[in-house]
């Protein structure tokens, strides 16, 4: 598929999107703004995943923590409730930043199954303090957002964040985009391709996979100040294993390696969850179901049915994108 | 804080061994399926949830809870083989897409347990001889912790011999040692790890159904005891037995006493030692790479 | 030249959003007589047992009456949501915006009431904690929330009556041990309150997290001179934890907060826990006609017992109805309908129950204690709360002034402070 005509393809959706949805009912569009912030969170795994060849099962800590960050200043400091929201949402993309630069150093030194666990481990610690710091963290209860902020336009009403939302999504997708095509974002798919081989080139390959971690974890700050206002509440169950669990199941039902895929994935889950959800009571089948065809048969993903069906009627065989490696030493 | 006597620590530390036992065999599965596999099963939860719900099921029919232990690891380790025969097996050489399809598996699972056993909370009653009380030297000790770590330590010693006294044993030493060269030298590692996969969603299953007394059986087990497990796993270090029993025993103490003393913090003190171990020895303590 | 499969790939992609925003689901309006309920509670999870009982007992009402409400059809509409706050939100979106619901009934945990009340008080529609407990949906947050009308309880409103009561026994020394959450914090801080000024003291306060179900931990720390154990326990955590004290080899007397031994768990629970006391404002072996009547319909249709929790929304559908008597079925929009609701007065299953200002419920505190026996008429010996003391008439703020007792703070876990803990 040329990248002229994926342009289009994506241009075109993103215009549905963002023309459509708000005129779907207003339940419609409070599942589709949920679904483009998980959007964010999916393709900062996928830069992971599928361009560095990283498995992270911990990137809703990254979420959980802008979450939080967003809640607590709404709350305790009355901070973040006007213009001041732009502010808090450099500081939640920080703070993210910030924590994968601790955690990175961590992390960075593994590769493979034992990274996967040992962002695993870390996503739990951070859960784990969500739960249990009541005084910072308000335990279980969560915290209640006192209302969206307001600069101008009136967040609060529910398309207005939808486009606000929105906006950030195209632009994270943007920003994501340019970093992959350009020659840092090469060198990652190099380190996921061949890390040895990278390394003999003389590329300082831990720096780069250091670097794209701080990043994933600046786009899950993001995701979570997004995510903060978009429920009005913030609990510790936001950062369960499930929603890394949930991240990672989005990025390999769209396809990793692709970006767009994340947030196809992420559209996907939450029709299935919440929307096919009320209507059978089969929706988990489906797309427990759905997860593991796509991993048997279709491993690049539901962004590869195109070129599928390309494949299956010329019959012939079309150089077919390496999916998913796992990164040995 | 109560009071810090040597009663109170030793009760303590019994009582993280008992836990630690029921952890050992949640863990030894995981880390021998990762040792022989290469992969991290993430539907071992379901399997020590599932195992627990078909007890229950053999119990309701049959009235016997000792019939109920052996059939329920048995039903799972062949549900077991049958996924890594069937869905895994295909995916052989790409260990990652393999950890992905557990994770689906894992959703299935969660959702047939919903609809066969329903939603609520459910409790193995153990025969009443095990809920007694043992009392020695004004010490307390629960019946059924006692059992728990008696029939850990039985089935550690029993797969202790396995893998040091068999050719088995040696065979699935080897192939965890050094797949290729185990492959090269004839042993057969498709059909170990066929073996293996199956032994550890049996032992994830006894589990459940040892636990089903202790824990209660509710949907959302499943994925409560998975990172409890790879605490396990990952602080006793992966691919190795002993590694789960000192990672088992490390975790049920630290667990324990982590909620006695520092209530406050008592999740983080389990996983941030877990991440910090990771991050030194990547293979976790004991582990073989 | 570039093939047809990304546009189609767009078109599909496309179609499907169209087909989603266009389905006939989409409800737009309700129809003028029909009374449209949306019930929000944990039908999977730790806490399904208490879901069920919360939709039988609401449903039993529903059925009673064939589903008219002085004239207006009720439409049910059940969400499921684990118990968990973020579910329960999402849900109450759900029914609010997409199912148009009137009412908004249900919520378990004191964390989920704290978490739907914002909703109702944004979306302008009504929200009945018939469960959530948490004291200041009612008391310092009430202004807040004037779409919330509570018809089941606060979690301290139980337990001052019961401090007094413990005073009576003569207990000096309690050490408490309860779920870490909201919850816990106010019974325990109610209990604590009234027990102190009657001279008792609270030696020591153990704080086992929400989900624990091993309490090996925390049984051990117990202080040896205590007179007894007040403990509060939900969910899975009352079934397992007497059960562990007693293989620890307890043998002081343990009370507790209502849902220690509520009938949800009590079928399941065996001698470990005869003789423990507990208070709230329903035991299913109230000895009143109005009960026993209750408990035998609700036994046969649904095959076991029913729990506060059944009773409370059992009562609450009650008073939805009472209110829709006095507005001839028509729905008289949320604001009135609040209005109306509060000032309900019915003689419940549980005894007589009106709203006091704050729109929490005025009702009887029972005393009630595990006894193993017969009663109803049913020929097995079964354990049963016997209900040994009755406080009729109970607000949330017991017999303090309410100004005085809003000025303090919630009950927290430092809250009041534990001056005899050593």
């Amino acid at each position: 598929m040329s990248s002229r005509s994926k342009s289009i393809v994506v241009i075109g959706v993103l215009l549905a999107v963002g023309l459509i949805a708000p005129h779907t009912n207003a339940f419609g569009v409070l599942l589709i703004t949920r679904a483009m912030v998980l959007a964010v969170l999916a393709m900062s795994l996928d830069l992971l995943l599928g361009f560095t060849g990283l498995p992270s099962l911990g990137q809703a800590a990254y979420l959980g923590i802008g979450a939080y960050l967003t809640a607590i200043l709404a709350t305790k400091y009355s901070f973040g409730l006007g213009w001041s929201f732009w502010l808090v949402v450099v500081l939640g993309t920080s703070i993210g930043a910030a924590t994968a630069a601790i955690f990175g150093l961590l992390a960075i030194r593994a590769t493979g199954v034992y990274f996967l666990m040992i962002t695993l481990a870390l996503g739990q610690c951070v859960w784990g303090l969500a739960y249990r710091w009541n005084s910072v963290t308000g335990g279980d209860n969560g915290i209640n957002l006192p209302g969206r902020p307001e600069f101008g336009i009136r967040l609060a009403d529910d398309v207005t964040y939808f486009y606000v939302v929105f906006c950030f999504f195209v632009a994270s997708l943007a920003m994501l985009y340019v970093l992959v095509q350009s020659p840092f974002g090469r060198s990652l798919e190099g380190i996921r391709e061949r890390e040895v081989r990278m390394r003999i080139l003389g590329y300082n390959t831990w720096l780069h996979k250091y670097i794209a971690f701080i990043i994933a974890g600046a786009f899950g700050g993001l995701a979570g100040v997004l995510w903060a206002h978009a429920n009005g509440h913030v609990s510790p169950e936001d950062l369960v294993l499930t929603t890394s669990v949930d991240a990672l199941l989005m990025v390999v039902l769209g396809g990793s390696g692709t970006l767009m895929g994340g947030a196809i994935g992420a559209g996907v889950v939450v029709f299935l969850r919440e929307y096919l959800s009320t209507l059978v009571p089969w929706w988990q089948y489906a797309l427990g179901g759905v997860y593991i065809l796509v991993i048997l048969y279709l491993p690049g993903g539901l962004m590869s049915i195109p070129v599928r069906i390309r494949q299956w009627r010329t019959g012939g065989r079309l150089p077919m994108r390496k999916p998913l490696r796992w990164r040995r030493i | 804080m109560g009071p810090v006597d040597t009663r109170f620590w030793l009760v303590q530390i019994f009582n993280g061994i008992s836990y630690g036992a029921l952890l050992f065999l949640v863990g030894s599965g995981l880390s021998l399926i990762f040792g022989v596999m290469r992969i991290i099963n993430l539907s071992h939860g379901a399997f020590f949830l599932l195992g627990g719900y078909v007890a229950l099921s053999v119990i309701w029919t049959s009235g016997s809870w000792a019939l109920a232990i052996p059939l329920a690891a048995l039903v799972i380790a062949v549900l077991g083989l049958v996924m890594e025969r069937v869905f895994l097996r295909p995916l052989g050489s790409d260990p990652l897409r393999q950890v992905l399809l557990t994770v689906g598996f894992a959703f299935l699972f969660q959702q047939a347990a919903l609809d066969i056993w329903g939603g609520d909370n459910l409790d193995i009653m153990p025969p009443a001889s095990l809920t007694q009380s043992v009392v020695i030297g004004g010490l307390y000790l629960p019946g059924y912790r006692i059992f728990m770590i008696g029939i850990a330590a039985v089935i550690g010693v029993i797969l202790w011999l396995v893998m040091e006294k068999t050719r088995l044993g040696a065979a699935i030493r080897a192939t965890v040692d050094d797949a290729p060269m185990a492959r090269g030298v004839g042993i057969n590692t498709s059909r170990i790890s066929m073996f293996i996969f199956a032994l550890g969603a049996f032992l994830a299953a006894l589990g459940g159904v040892i636990g089903g007394a202790f824990l209660g059986i509710y949907p959302g087990l499943d994925f409560q005891i998975l990172p409890i497990a790879f605490a396990v796993v990952i602080i006793g270090g992966m691919g190795s037995l002993g590694g789960a029993a000192m990672g088992a025993i490390v975790v049920g103490l630290a667990d324990n006493f982590g909620k006695a003393l520092f209530p406050e913090i008592s999740y983080f003190t389990l996983y941030a030692p877990m991440a910090l171990i990771l991050a030194v020895r990547p293979t976790g303590l004991f582990g073989r790479e | 030249m570039t093939s047809k499969s990304p546009r189609r790939t767009g078109l599909m992609l496309t179609g499907g959003f169209l087909a989603f925003a266009v389905s006939p689901t989409m409800t737009t309006g309700a129809a003028a007589q029909e009374l449209i309920v949306g019930f929000i509670a944990p039908m999977t999870g730790p806490f399904a047992q208490v879901g069920k009982d919360m939709v039988n007992g609401f449903e039993m009402y529903a059925g009673q009456v064939k589903g008219d409400f002085a004239g207006a059809k009720i439409k049910f509409i059940l969400e499921d949501d684990q118990a968990r706050p973020p579910t329960a939100v999402l849900k109450a979106e759900k029914l609010i915006r997409q199912d148009k619901v009137h009412l908004v009934v249900g919520g378990v945990l004191a964390s989920e009431g704290y978490a739907l009340a914002p909703i109702s008080t944004r979306e302008k529609v009504v929200y009945i904690p018939s469960v959530p407990a948490s004291d200041d949906l009612t008391q310092r947050d009430a202004a807040k929330y004037p779409y919330v009308v509570r018809t089941g309880w606060s979690s301290s409103q139980p337990t001052h009556p019961f401090g007094e009561w413990a005073c009576e026994q003569g207990y000096k020394r309690i050490v408490a041990i309860a779920a870490d959450y909201a919850f816990g914090y106010e019974s325990v801080g109610g209990f604590q309150k009234t027990f102190e000024e009657c001279g008792g003291k609270i030696i020591q306060k153990i704080w086992p997290p929400l989900n624990a179900i091993d309490f090996g931990p925390y049984i051990p720390t117990i202080k040896q001179d205590a007179d007894a154990i007040f403990t509060l326990m939900v969910g899975p955590m009352s079934l397992q934890f007497p059960k562990q004290l007693a293989a620890a080899g307890n043998k002081k007397p343990v009370i507790g907060g209502g849902t220690s031994y509520d009938e949800f768990t009590l079928p399941s629970m065996g001698a470990e826990v005869i003789g423990h006391v507990s208070a709230l404002q329903y035991s299913a072996a109230l000895d009143t006609p109005k009960n026993a009547a209750f408990v035998k319909a609700y036994r046969a249709k649904y095959g076991k017992v029913p729990s506060y929790f059944s009773e409370t929304n059992y009562t609450t559908a009650q008073m939805i109805h009472e209110v829709m008597k006095q507005t001839r079925g028509k729905w008289p929009g949320a604001d009135e309908f609040v209005k109306l609701l509060a000032s309900v007065k019915v003689d419940a299953v549980r005894g007589p129950v009106s709203l006091d200002d704050m729109r929490n419920p005025v009702q009887n505190i029972y005393i009630k204690k595990v006894e193993k026996k017969k009663m109803f008429g049913y020929d097995k010996e079964e354990l049963w709360n016997t209900v040994i003391k009755t406080y009729p008439n109970v607000s949330q703020f017991w017999k303090y002034d309410k100004e005085t007792f809003l000025s303090q703070p919630v009950y927290s876990r430092d809250f009041p402070p534990c001056k005899f803990c050593e």
